[in-house]
Order: structure tokens, then sequence, then C-alpha cells
């Protein structure tokens, strides 16, 4: 009697701040979820509207007549669906041969035993502090030595030698690998390779696509780098040419928001097909933190 | 006797330059694995910092050769106006951070209950994390349209007459905080959330037999116990917010009258533009210095407020 007196009074209690923390936390929730929301509606309520109608006052949501030719204009009169194959042509490498390359040095540095681990290891954390800004202009200067400037080199090559932070994260996962299996490989005779192809990728596959998940994000979304090292229009990355529409389509807000959704798009589709990667890859990083 | 001794010896003689050998073989592989980012690290980061430090003490314009000017550009660094300015505007803009860290906090507490359509929510808050910062700004560049963009619309409804946003240099920044507060929000709200994860429920049980209430639980409870994660978002988030430059340049071109010019969009119009590498190569050195001199600082401040279990 007590001991189910004393059980229910603080869980009856509970409840009822329950009641009211959770209508407060969904009044907090949706009103926080309109304001991100507005802008991307607003976003896509402008692209398919006609260019007079978007400077009405006051505004409508949905516009009277929806005008899809806006996507039209923009897809086959600008540099975007052209900017959106040289963003894969220079994003694609360097994801993938980077990644393998970080995967590699992670499975050394996690597992291996070598001379010089450690230095070696605390050298490539060190490339981690240091501000990207320093690196912008020195880069910029060899690279015209090379005779890379308006290529795509400096956007693939430096990316194919894989990057610190995945070697970091990388290790951290692969070390967290029972050794039971390596054991047994390497009484097998499976060398160092043999034993990473076959043991390590295969379960690290959650870990390997989530780092190649943000490794697109980062070049699909890259703005800078495009924009120091590439001078000819038809180079330009998909952001490049997203952002010369300010200047070609001048207040043609219409075009100007079909081809930022157009920008959009892609990696929209790929977060809901990935979205737990994305999710649990973020939260690993702060835990490491 | 003498056989067997011969015989170990003989072991012992073969054994040890097999097991070297097979020592010496591990270390190869894992050189060859090590190889790729170490030479990355070499030519990409290496040659170019120690190029970046000549060149800082040069007058160089990119394409003839340098000119040794020996600390001319550091001491420049310290009369140009613009550098007082410019990092005046990237500390304001830095305002974002506290208010961006307070609200995504708000929202994973929220978002910790047993509620109904959380992944709908996280959805929503998260979308402009995954999005292109390019079509972002040029949203928001519309949103603060003064004539026609919906934040003015918005606020003619509470009977307020918006300001012309961009176009003033009193509002200019706000809008930049809003735009920059509003796109970071998802990041450090699914930290937080994974964070919140984390704290035993153990902690809130004994909390809640000695009675305390649900302030005292966030103050005493949750806060020291997400405090780790707090740390990694403010140090991730000021080295950030001190390089910040892209949406800048795409949502105000710096103005108006370099209101909204930060650090190193002027660093990036000192290289790029004025064709000033070498006087770039200083500032670049200077923020760099200042980034990771902050950097220590909160290392050695988080002693005092960060709790590791």
């Amino acid at each position: 009697m007590t001991v189910a007196k004393a059980f229910s009074m603080p869980s009856g209690r509970r409840e009822n701040i329950g009641f009211f923390k959770k209508t407060a936390a969904y009044v907090f929730l949706i009103s926080g979820s309109l304001v991100m929301a507005v802008p991307f509606l607003w976003m896509l309520s402008t692209s398919l509207k006609e260019p007079g109608v978007v400077f009405e006052v006051p505004p409508k949501w949905i516009p009277e007549t929806i005008i899809w030719d806006n996507y039209r204009l923009v897809l086959m009169e600008s540099n975007l669906l052209n900017g959106f194959l040289n963003t894969l042509a220079v994003t694609l490498p360097p994801t993938f041969v980077g990644l393998f390359a970080s995967a590699l040095a992670a499975y050394a540095f996690g597992r291996m035993q070598f001379p010089g681990k450690n230095v070696l290891f605390l050298a490539l954390l060190a490339t981690m502090m240091i501000p990207g800004v320093v690196l912008m202009v020195p880069s910029f200067i060899i690279y015209k030595y090379l005779g890379w400037i308006d290529s795509w080199k400096p956007l693939i090559i430096p990316g194919m030698f894989g990057a610190a932070g995945t070697v970091f994260f990388l290790r951290q996962f692969f070390k967290t690998i029972p050794s039971e299996l390596e054991d047994a490989a390497k009484i097998d005779g499976l060398t160092p390779l043999g034993i990473f192809l076959r043991i390590m990728v295969p379960l690290s596959k959650p870990a390997l696509a989530t780092q190649a998940i943000f490794g697109f994000l980062g070049g699909y979304n890259d703005y800078m780098g495009p924009l120091i090292y590439l001078n000819s229009p038809e180079k330009y990355t998909l952001q490049l040419v997203l952002a010369t529409f300010q200047d070609n389509y001048n207040a043609e807000w219409t075009l100007i928001m079909a081809g930022s959704v157009i920008a959009l798009i892609p990696t929209i589709i790929l977060f809901f097909f990935a979205q737990k990667y994305f999710i649990e890859g973020i939260a690993m990083t702060g835990m490491k933190g | 006797m003498a056989n067997s001794q011969s015989y170990s010896h003989r072991k012992l003689h073969s054994a040890a330059p097999g097991k070297a050998r097979r020592f010496k073989k591990e270390y190869l592989w894992a050189y060859l694995f090590i190889a790729a980012p170490i030479i990355g690290f070499m030519i990409f980061g290496f040659i170019p910092i120690c190029y970046s430090v000549y060149i800082s003490f040069t007058q160089f314009d990119g394409f003839s050769s340098p000119e040794f000017n020996a600390l001319d550009n550091y001491q420049e660094l310290f009369k140009d106006p613009l550098i007082r300015k410019t990092a005046l505007n990237t500390c304001y803009a830095a305002l974002g951070i506290p208010i961006g860290m307070a609200l995504s906090l708000g929202i994973a507490i929220a978002l910790n209950q047993k509620i109904a359509g959380i992944n709908f929510f996280r959805t929503a808050f998260f979308l402009p994390a995954i999005s292109s910062v390019v079509a972002l700004t040029l949203l928001w560049k519309w949103v603060f349209n003064s004539d026609f963009g919906i934040l003015n619309q918005l606020l003619g409804y509470f009977g307020i007459h918006g300001p012309a946003w961009l176009n003033e240099e009193a509002w200019a920044m706000p809008a930049m905080i809003i735009q920059g507060v509003w796109g970071g929000l998802g990041f450090n709200m699914v930290l937080y959330l994974a964070a919140l994860q984390g704290v035993p429920s153990s902690l809130y049980e004994a909390a809640e037999m000695d009675g305390a209430g649900g302030l005292q639980k966030l103050r005493h409870i949750t806060i020291p116990g997400i405090s780790p994660t707090t740390f990694f978002i403010i140090v991730t988030s000021i080295i950030g917010a001190l390089q910040d430059f892209v949406r800048f340049r795409i949502m105000t071109g710096g103005g108006p009258n370099f209101s909204t010019m930060t650090t190193v969009y002027y660093l990036f119009e000192n290289a790029f533009r004025y064709m000033n590498m070498g006087f770039a190569s200083a500032m670049a050195w200077g923020l760099g210095i200042v980034i990771m001199i902050i950097t220590l600082l909160n290392f050695v401040l988080s002693r005092r407020w960060v709790h590791y279990e």
C-alpha cells in the first residue's frame, strides 16, 4: 500500500507537469519549424510565379497560375546543368579516392604497430588545427606555378590524398572493432591489405558511408574553392553558376529562386535516403569533442 | 647436451631474422597505408604554410617575384583602419553564436521528450545544415528584400514597418546574424540531442527524489551533463565565425559602407582583387594566431566548467 502510494504519487505529479511541458514543447517546436519552413516555402512559391506577380502586395503564397516555365528557362538557358555535371566531376573522385586513402591510413594508425606512429599521427592532427584561411593565398600561388589555375585540378587532386578529419574519425571507429577476426585472418596468412579490404571495410560500411556522404556534400556545396581557382564559365561548378544568377538575372527573383530550388534538390534527396548516416555522423563528431 | 644446445642455438638464430622480417613487412605495409595522407599533408599543407610565412614578409602581386619588405605588412595590420573595422564586424557577427546555441539547446530539450512527429521537426530544423550556402543566401536576400520580401510583409501584418535590412548600415549585420542563426540551428541541435540522450537518467531520478524542480534539474544536471558538447560547439563555432565569408560576399558584398565586411572577406579582397598577396598572407597569419590563442584559451578555461564523466 505505502509502496504503491510512493510510486504512484510522484508519477501522477510527473504526468501533470508532463502535460504542460509537452504543450509548451509543441508550441515551441511548431512555431520554430514554421520559422524554418517559411523561407523555403517562399522560395518555392516565388519560383512558380510569373515574373511580375512577384512584386504584388500583399503576396500570394499559392500563385494563381503556376509557371513551371521558370524551371525550363533556368535549365535551358543557363549553365546550371553543365555546372551540375562539372560538380560531379570535381566532387566524386576526391570523395571516393580520398575516402579510401583516409581509411587505409586510419586502419594503420588504429590497428597496426610501426615506429613513429604517434609522431606521424600527431603531425596529421596538427593540420586540423591550422585555420583554412592561412592556406588560401599560398595554395593559390603554388597552383599557379603548377599551371593548375582555371582547371579542376586544385579541386580534385589534393582531396584524393585523404583528409585528416576523416582519418581521425575512422581511426576511432576501427579501434572499436574486436580483434578476434583480425587475429584469425593473420593466422590464415592474409596480408594487412587483405585484412583491411575483406574484414575492416565490410564491418565499417556505416562509418564509411557517413564519411562519403559528408565528403560529397562538402564538395557539392563548396563555393570558395571554385571561386578562387576557376575563371572560365564553362568550367564553373553548380554553386558558382548559381552565384552568377544574381548578376545575370538582375532582380528576376522567379528565375533565381528556381535555380536555388534546383541546386537544393540533390542534397535534399540524398538527405532523405541517408538521414540516419547524417544524424549519427554528426552525433559521433560531437562525441569525440 | 651439446646437441640440444646447438639445436636451441640454431633455433634462436633462425627465429630471430624471421621474426624481424615479419615485423619489417608489417611496418612496410603500415607506411604504405599512411603514405597518401602524409604526402598530401607535406605537399598541400606543410609547404604552403612555410611559403605563406615567407610571402607575409614580402610585397607580392602574385605575378612578379616577391620583394622582401620585412615587417611592413605586419605593421600595416595595425594601421589599416579597415582591419579594425572588419575585425569588429566579425566579432559583431559572432553574437549569433550564443543566440544560436541557446535556441538549439531549447529545441533539443523539447525534442528529447516523448512527443509525436520528432522526425518531422528534426528534418525541419536540420534542412539548412545540408543546403548549399549559395542557395540559402540567395533565398534570404529575397526574404530580406525591403519592398517585396516576405519578412517585411509579415512584419507589416503586425503593423511594423520593417527596415531596408541589407541596404541599411544599422540593419545589415543583424540581418546576417538572423540568417546565420537560422542556418546553424539544425547542426547544433543534433549535437545537443545526442548529448542529452547521454545524460544518465539515474541522475534525474536521484534529483527528483531530493525534490529538485525542472529548472534546478536543468541547471545542476542537464547543463553540466552536456558541457563537453557545449564546449565542442563553442570551439568549432568560434573558429567558423572568425572565418565566415561566403554568405557575406553573396548577400551584401560587404556593404553598405563596409558594415558587413568580415576579416576573411577583406583578406580575400586583398589577395584576389587588389593582388596584395603579401599583406593578405600577413592578415591570414594575424587571424590564424588570434584563432589559435582563442582556441587555447577555450581549452584552458574549459577546465573550470566542462565536466567529463
